[in-house]
């Protein structure tokens, strides 16, 4: 019988998606310290100039440094998702393992709150938080946490309803111990690497809901811009800079991408 | 003897990290033989019954020899040719019939299915044929009971399905992997008798695979017996029982006859003056679903009474769905009694372990029979056991350790297997870690729930010993739950025996077991499997007349008006 050999070299997809988040890490970072150019300065009279030597990715509808501002942004959006995906997590991990344990009224009254959030279109509730509450990176943030976790309780709900039948959460509960320690103590090892991998999946999402905000107008305000909102800022120099607009949104599919191949990767490797 | 249908010569299977799993095997099964390949779990028995078929599973991979199954080398031979070959040829018996079902396909569509794959039988010659079959293994309503779906069938009717599916292409070689391991004793000698019955009338050969000594026994010409990917003995079987040659068969012997009810008569008799009361149950009611009137919707106890004594061992047996697990489960506070109480030197306790003090919770503990999923896999047994000494008595650091090593030693391990992980124990040395965690509780009563069920005949001998050496020497109230009355032989100073949720009969387990008073228990004692030849005819009559004594009638299931059908 011939199967395939053990690999433990890891996959070239592995490698790719990896390298890709790792440089765009390191360029929100970089943001911190240095940029070409300040991403919210005149530099040129001309919106839409086309890249120059200096001027890379040319300038914007304003007449600013694109690369500039696509750099600042990337760190703005990076921050936005991980926050907002950290949160979810928090919440919604917390939430479903809770639920799966305790079982009974708590997690029925949990589970059909969840079917209510996730029976509502995202944007819709994005829309409706932002006009009773005006726009602000933390209201963003708010919302994309709250809508999320509730994906990530009915995943935790499930990894913690397998568990909590193995004998020994049985023996800890008839030892008496809470439901924080059978949480963190006896499940949580056994949930952290399914979890990780949504949160990488989870992260791509937040990323796309964000830039859609963004997007529409409801995200980040000027000056401030995320990739989303440069994207819809500079929708309107398309024949003259594309880059401009074009730039932004490969960024937001490349991570998108790279995120998901991670995650697939990942998941190749856990099943060898 | 006939002519030769398996022939294996200097067999060699390896992991493909190189870690031998047969090395050099050689044997031969002719016509009408039945080999038997008996050792521990991990000698290598499955490996090769499967590679008798042409079948590795993946991470194996084939090192040297060969395996000829009538003519054809099935290790080399591609896909079509070994298609050809299984079940017309070689057909295969799994131990788990459950597990080896679609549970969405009619059983009749199943045992024909690969007849009909192969061309090798019309559809209504292969249904036909079916039906002979299910008639000479007395599967009920021969006629009509294809068309049922595996969950409308007992277990052991299950497993005759199994076997019928096997006999369908009348095969020259049937490779039965722990056919009777899964069943109860008393459906297991049925299924015994038909599965003998078939491979004489056949005349097939059989490669019969067990860890079961007195099992194979009964069924076996001949007996090669396995250890650690060698075969170290082979014989006729009256040879390898009565005079074998290798140390380890005896070893094997030994371990089968010392847990078995020959071992009530040299067992020293213990004197037993009616020690304290550690723990007693009094008519406990319980089930599943809302209770109405007292009851439970589906009640499992009817009122059960035990008690056990300081220092004592009370076993309680039956069979599966008896509800001895619901009773253990009750004590441990697991599970809360519609009615009856239990109590702990005379003070009741709550019905749910919340309820119950620390303290109390600490003097009940429980070991069950899965290993497994007793020990979280992610935890190391420091840890394991750390976090009871520290739950109950508060103890770390070096008063922790010490402990630890003494729990350790208490249940024979070294100290260095603090820092591993269940993973990395053999089943025996699970069981072991599993009851030094109940011991570190400093437990006055032990629940032992089919402790030694999972395990290999030397080590549940081993595991057996330890448990008795805990009573005696820490003076503990033990509960031991099995379904295997060899073993509650040789540990148990009182017997209770459990049939549908009633106690049937409770008393001393020298007179239980030795001059049983109700035929439930007769037929109990009667079904343990015993080494001596012909022992397979005496149970089969023995089960035959107490059967009409007993009317066994199974549980009704819904909507299922042919309970009578329902027999194993």
């Amino acid at each position: 019988m011939t199967t395939a050999s053990i690999q433990i070299r890891p996959s070239s997809t592995l490698v790719f998606s990896a390298a890709l988040l790792v440089f765009v890490g390191v360029v929100a970072l970089v943001s911190l310290v240095a940029l070409p150019q300040d991403p919210f300065d005149f530099i040129t009279d001309e919106p839409f100039m086309p890249p120059a030597a200096g001027i890379w990715l040319g300038s914007d509808y304003l007449g600013r440094d694109v690369l500039s501002r696509l750099m600042d942004g990337t760190r703005i959006t990076l921050f936005m998702a991980m926050t907002a995906t950290l949160l979810a997590h928090l919440i919604g991990d917390t939430l479903g393992l809770t639920a799966a344990i305790r079982g009974g009224i708590l997690d029925a009254a949990l589970s059909r709150i969840v079917d209510v959030l996730l029976s509502l279109p995202k944007i819709i509730v994005g829309l409706v938080v932002v006009a009773a509450l005006g726009s602000s990176i933390w209201v963003i943030i708010g919302i994309a946490a709250v809508v999320y976790s509730a994906g990530v309780f009915r995943i935790a709900r499930a990894l913690g309803t397998d568990l909590k039948n193995m004998d020994y959460i049985m023996l800890a509960r008839s030892r008496g111990e809470g439901t924080l320690w059978i949480l963190f103590g006896e499940i949580l090892p056994h949930v952290i690497r399914p979890l990780a991998t949504d949160f990488a999946l989870r992260a791509s999402f937040a990323i796309l809901f964000m830039s859609s905000l963004s997007f529409i107008g409801l995200g980040v305000q000027p000056p401030l811009a995320d990739w989303g909102g440069m994207a819809r800022e500079n929708l309107g120099g398309l024949s003259t800079n594309p880059l401009a607009a074009i730039a932004p949104a490969i960024a937001i599919a490349l991570v998108s991408i790279a995120l998901n191949l991670l995650v697939d990767a990942l998941d190749d490797d856990a099943r060898h | 003897m006939g002519t030769s249908v398996l022939t294996v010569d200097h067999l060699g299977i390896a992991t493909k990290a190189g870690h031998k799993v047969l090395d050099d095997v050689s044997l031969q099964v002719r016509r009408g033989e039945v080999l038997a390949l008996i050792g521990a779990s991990g000698s290598g028995k499955t490996t090769l019954a499967l590679a008798a078929l042409g079948h590795m599973r993946p991470g194996l991979e084939h090192v040297g020899g060969s395996v000829n199954l009538n003519g054809v080398d099935v290790l080399k031979a591609p896909h079509p040719v070994l298609n050809r070959l299984r079940g017309r040829i070689g057909a295969y018996i799994a131990q788990s019939a459950a597990a080896a079902f679609n549970p969405r396909i009619r059983l009749g569509d199943q045992v024909v299915e690969s007849a009909l794959l192969h061309h090798s039988q019309k559809s209504a010659e292969a249904r036909a044929r079916a039906r002979e079959v299910f008639r000479y293994l007395s599967l009920p309503s021969p006629d009509r009971i294809g068309s049922r779906f595996p969950y409308q069938v007992s277990g052991g009717q299950l497993q005759r399905f199994m076997i019928a599916m096997g006999m369908q292409e009348e095969p020259l070689l049937m490779v039965c992997d722990e056919p009777t391991s899964a069943l109860d004793v008393t459906t297991q000698v049925e299924v015994m008798r038909l599965l003998k019955r078939a491979i004489r009338d056949n005349n097939t050969a059989a490669l019969f695979v067990s860890h079961d000594l007195a099992v194979v026994a009964q069924i076996a010409t001949r007996i090669a017996v396995m250890r650690a990917g060698r075969i170290v003995e082979v014989g006729e079987t009256d040879q390898v029982v009565n005079a074998p040659r290798e140390e380890y068969t005896r070893e094997l012997i030994a371990a089968c006859t010392h847990l078995s009810l020959a071992s009530l008569a040299n067992r020293p008799s213990r004197l037993l003056t009616a020690p304290a009361t550690a723990l007693s149950v009094q008519s406990i009611v319980a089930g599943y679903g809302n209770v109405r009137g007292g009851k439970p919707q589906i009640t499992t106890l009817h009122g059960v009474d035990l008690e056990v004594g300081k220092g004592e061992i009370v076993a309680v047996i039956g069979e599966s769905g008896s509800g001895k697990t619901t009773l253990a489960r009750v004590i441990a506070g697991l599970h809360a009694p519609a009615s009856g109480t239990v109590a702990l030197e005379g003070e009741p306790l709550a019905g749910l372990d919340r309820e119950r003090t620390d303290g109390q919770r600490r003097r009940v503990q429980l070991a069950v029979q899965m290993a497994d999923t007793a020990l979280n896999p992610k935890h190391r047994i420091r840890r394991i056991l750390g976090r009871v000494l520290r739950f109950f008595h508060g103890l770390r650091g070096d008063a922790a350790e010490a402990r630890m090593v003494d729990l350790l030693a208490m249940v024979s391990l070294p100290a260095n297997y603090l820092e591993r992980y269940p993973t990395q124990l053999s089943g025996g040395e699970k069981q072991r870690v599993n009851l030094a965690r109940a011991l570190a509780a400093d437990p006055d009563v032990l629940i032992c729930d089919e402790i030694t069920s999972a395990l290999d005949t030397i080590v549940a001998g081993q595991i057996i010993d330890l448990v008795k050496r805990l009573r005696d020497e820490l003076g503990l109230a033990i509960i031991f739950i099995s379904h295997d009355l060899a073993t509650v032989a040789s540990i148990a100073d009182r017997v209770t025996v459990l049939r549908h949720g009633r106690v049937v009969e409770a008393g001393e387990c020298t007179r239980v077991l030795s001059a049983p008073a109700d035929p439930y228990t007769r037929l109990l004692v009667a079904s343990v499997p015993e080494l001596r030849r012909g022992w397979l005819e005496d149970a089969a009559a023995t089960r035959k007349a107490l059967e009409v004594e007993l009317e066994m009638v199974r549980p009704t299931v819904a909507g299922w008006n042919e309970q009578a059908e329902m027999m194993p």
